[in-house]
């Protein structure tokens, strides 16, 4: 599963890494994850509020940390 | 929260009626009591009432609790708000109105829109994308840090609602003609290069629909994330303006911001400028500085000065602004706080 998060380096962005690799873990799920700084390539993307959460290549989330919740829900459809 | 059983966690959202109405009498409850708490607690401590010390600490004891449950409550409504407010909802109504009733949404918007200051340049180009007129995004881009809940929060709790309104309406002013004024001068040459070859976009909005609870769920996610950031600030900011509020003289303040002294506006804003704290942080000084005799304009000035005008956001936009712009932007929006101070102190 490819994991992107879409950030400038602020603390919320920080937090999401932190919480999608902590969730990854407990559930055993692989995840390639990857932080993407880039400002043209954040746009690419047509994200406004950072952070913002691409899963294989989709845009999942942007805005705000996502839900704890929100994280398992997109890593429950992740073969094992 | 970890020591709260999962169910009862989850109540607030699954009957989200109930709970608003049970919470919004407790915090009236609560309210009532903070006067009378306070002086209950100074009274039982082995002091002289009528003394600096006294006085400071009930100051202290009664605004402490007060903001904190007023930001509280406050930051926990605009979460919900938010939570109907996205940026892509926001860029769709400003894409291609004209300007002049675009600035007026635009700045409006900047208040209920959830802004983060880390969020600022995707969201510029996303609304330059768009098609969303320069001077109309500024104006966005002004008045959401600036008039942002916290400010308006701590300014009813500690100088009442009319200086709240006052802000808010001023800022909204500033945000409205600095926004006008950049778009008139036609700086849009101005923008970095790569940002005008981006790609039009289309201003689509994904239709989210979000239940009641998912609101409450957004707005406890807020008060998490706003009110445990900034508590430390506001313990701090309020036990200086009660050391002040106990031990400075009355008349310290007003010989160098007071009103007589015409260069304490452009002095306030200046000193604003590179400074950058949230809202918290400041007012509580601000309100002991007022208390002592501090003339209110330059206060406001001062304040809207420091939000507004922060050195890291500049920062971050030099990535899509070209230097030229910038500096018009700080100029323009100095100026409109400058001249909100001046008013003031003369209308006052």
């Amino acid at each position: 599963m490819d994991v992107k998060v879409l950030g400038s380096g602020c603390s919320n962005c920080r937090t999401t890494i932190a919480l999608i690799e902590q969730v990854a873990k407990a559930r055993g799920v692989p995840i390639e994850l990857q932080k993407v700084e880039d400002l043209q390539q954040i746009m690419s993307f047509g994200v406004m509020s950072t952070p913002g959460v691409v899963i294989d290549g989709k845009v999942v989330h942007a805005g705000g940390v996502p839900g704890r919740e929100k994280i398992e829900s997109w890593l429950a459809g992740a073969p094992a | 929260m970890s020591t709260v059983p999962a169910a009862a966690r989850r109540w607030p959202s699954q009957q989200p009626v109930p709970f608003l109405i049970l919470a919004a009498i407790a915090w009236l409850a609560l309210y009532q009591l903070l006067a009378p708490m306070s002086e209950t607690l100074v009274s039982a401590l082995p002091i002289q009432r009528a003394s600096h010390l006294g006085d400071a600490l009930q100051f202290f004891f009664y605004d402490t609790p007060k903001v904190l449950l007023l930001l509280t409550g406050i930051v926990f409504v605009m979460g919900m708000v938010n939570s109907y407010f996205t940026p892509e909802r926001t860029r769709a109504l400003l894409a291609g109105r004209t300007e002049g009733v675009a600035n007026v949404m635009a700045a409006s918007l900047g208040i209920v829109t959830p802004f983060c200051s880390c969020s600022a340049v995707p969201l510029f180009i996303g609304f330059v994308q768009a098609g969303v007129p320069l001077g109309v995004t500024f104006s966005f881009l002004i008045s959401a840090p600036m008039v942002n809940e916290v400010a308006l929060t701590l300014l009813f709790a500690l100088f009442g609602w009319k200086v709240a309104l006052l802000y808010l309406g001023l800022g909204l002013t500033v945000a409205i003609v600095a926004g006008w004024t950049i778009g008139r001068l036609k700086m849009e040459r101005y923008l970095e290069d790569w940002v005008r070859d981006m790609p039009r976009t289309k201003a689509t909005v994904r239709e989210d629909a979000l239940t009641l609870g998912e609101r409450i769920d957004a707005g406890f996610a807020s008060v998490r994330e706003i009110v445990g950031r900034v508590w430390p600030y506001i313990l701090a900011g309020i036990a200086i303006g009660a050391g002040i509020h106990g031990y400075v003289p009355e008349d310290f303040m007003a010989s160098f911001m007071g009103k007589e002294a015409w260069w304490s506006v452009p002095l306030a804003v200046v000193i604003g400028v590179p400074m950058y704290t949230n809202a918290a942080g400041i007012i509580p000084i601000v309100e002991a500085l007022l208390a002592k005799g501090a003339a209110l304009g330059t206060v406001l000035a001062f304040m809207m000065s420091v939000i507004a005008l922060s050195l890291p956001e500049m920062v971050i936009l030099r990535k899509v602004l070209k230097m030229r712009l910038i500096a018009t932007f700080i100029g323009v929006v100095a100026a409109g706080i400058m001249l909100v101070g001046f008013v003031f102190n003369a209308v006052l």
